[in-house]
């Protein structure tokens, strides 16, 4: 009896060891340092150029703000987030005294101070002394339609997705639960939850856009709805006359966009924290 | 069979209580409603009739998922017309009235669509209007 024991366990001992073993010398002896050198430099220009053609290949929409033009004209800020607000049915809720509610409203373009918009770059009067205009001016601010977008990482649903076709990061209503996970994924605040059913503070319908329900996030979409009939964004067109807002494909080299990226210094919102924003801002 | 007295009243009592509603309404469902046709006087939809009265919530569906989320909003053609795919751009461009046409089936059978949550009615757009 011990000594079949004894060799039971001898058995069982080799064989774990081998199980263990076998995965490991296939891993070591697959990995590039141990490959033949020759093998190793193709793979790596292979995986270069696929990463090239990746990086350029289809459209990424997006948009250039050219701030100077907007500077000390509110009029024409307040232009730009009307028709976006006229043309998706966005509701101004307001408060029992008939003041905008900061906590229930709803907002796809706003407009904010320099400190808010560029937070991470203001630090603090003392250390970062931006101009006067810079200071007195409020800056236009929208869902930046990030190249890694994560508010989409986050969404349970895919409510929140990317459009393959043009980069957009899109909202589907019908799906969204409302969890809100992507409100606090989002690093620009550029989402809001409907607390309350919109249309009570919707003064004037856009008869060819729907509203939205209670209980779901909504956010800007780069009008979407209007591309597809060939229709620039509705700011970009509040604005057309002054172009102080540039729309296009930030992939294509020949785009206005990208003339524009290539003749004037932009910075983008926050991009330290590698969401790769698609919205660009002239100072 | 035990408590045979008991159990056979009781299945009695609780078949005619469940049919109730049945017998209540005389054996019958009711006038059939009859959705108005579009007030336009439009002959041809999307798709032919009996599709569209079996199958209009499938095929919602499908031009919901191709316009959000494939990016398919190409127009769909019927009789010379082309109608942009969606609740409000479509159907409600010809069946102008909800209450008529939507609600006239939908009430019948008890179903509530989650519809109209968001998408507008004509009627909600009109109503709208007239406000100063």
């Amino acid at each position: 009896m011990d000594n079949n024991r004894r060799s039971f366990l001898k058995i069982a001992g080799i064989t774990a060891l081998a199980g263990i073993g076998a995965p490991v010398a296939a891993h070591l002896s697959s990995s590039p340092a141990f490959a033949n050198s020759e093998n190793n430099a193709a793979a790596q220009t292979g995986h270069e150029a696929a990463g090239e053609s990746e990086k350029h290949s289809g459209v990424r929409l997006g948009m250039v703000i050219d701030m100077r033009k907007f500077y000390g004209q509110p009029d024409m800020l307040d232009k730009v987030i009307a028709s976006c607000n006229k043309a998706h049915n966005i509701p101004h809720i307001v408060d029992g005294n008939g003041k905008t509610d900061r906590k229930s409203e709803i907002k796809w373009i706003w407009k904010a101070p320099y400190a808010d918009v560029f937070a991470d770059q203001w630090v603090e009067q003392s250390v970062a002394h931006p101009s006067k205009t810079i200071a007195e001016n409020d800056f236009l601010v929208l869902c930046n339609h990030c190249n890694q977008p994560a508010c989409v990482r986050v969404c349970p649903t895919k409510a929140t997705f990317v459009l393959k076709e043009n980069g957009i990061v899109a909202m589907d209503y019908h799906r969204c639960i409302g969890c809100r996970f992507c409100m606090m994924a989002c690093p620009y605040g550029a989402r809001s939850f409907n607390w309350k059913d919109p249309r009570p503070y919707i003064s004037e319908y856009n008869p060819n856009f729907p509203t939205r329900m209670r209980g779901v996030v909504e956010k800007c979409t780069f009008c979407e709805e209007r591309l597809a009939l060939g229709q620039q964004p509705a700011c970009v067109e509040a604005v057309q006359d002054s172009n102080a807002i540039v729309f296009g494909d930030l992939n294509n080299p020949e785009s206005q966009i990208r003339q524009v990226l290539a003749r004037e210094n932009t910075i983008q919102r926050s991009p330290a924290y590698g969401t790769q924003p698609s919205v660009f801002y002239i100072v | 069979m035990y408590n045979k007295g008991l159990i056979i009243p009781g299945l009695v009592v609780f078949v005619f209580i469940a049919t109730f509603p049945l017998w209540y309404n005389g054996l019958s469902a009711g006038t059939a409603p009859k959705p108005e046709p579009p007030p336009g006087g439009e002959k041809t939809c999307v798709a032919p009739k009996e599709v569209m009265r079996s199958q209009h919530m499938v095929m919602l569906n499908q031009w919901r998922d191709e316009a959000l989320r494939d990016g398919l909003r190409t127009a769909v053609p019927a009789d010379g017309k082309e109608y942009r795919k969606g609740l409000q751009l479509a159907c409600m461009s010809c069946h102008t009235n909800k209450d008529k046409f939507c609600d006239a089936c939908h009430n019948y059978v008890a179903v509530q669509p989650y519809c109209w949550s968001c998408h507008l009615a004509p009627a909600d757009i009109a109503a709208k209007k007239e406000k100063p």
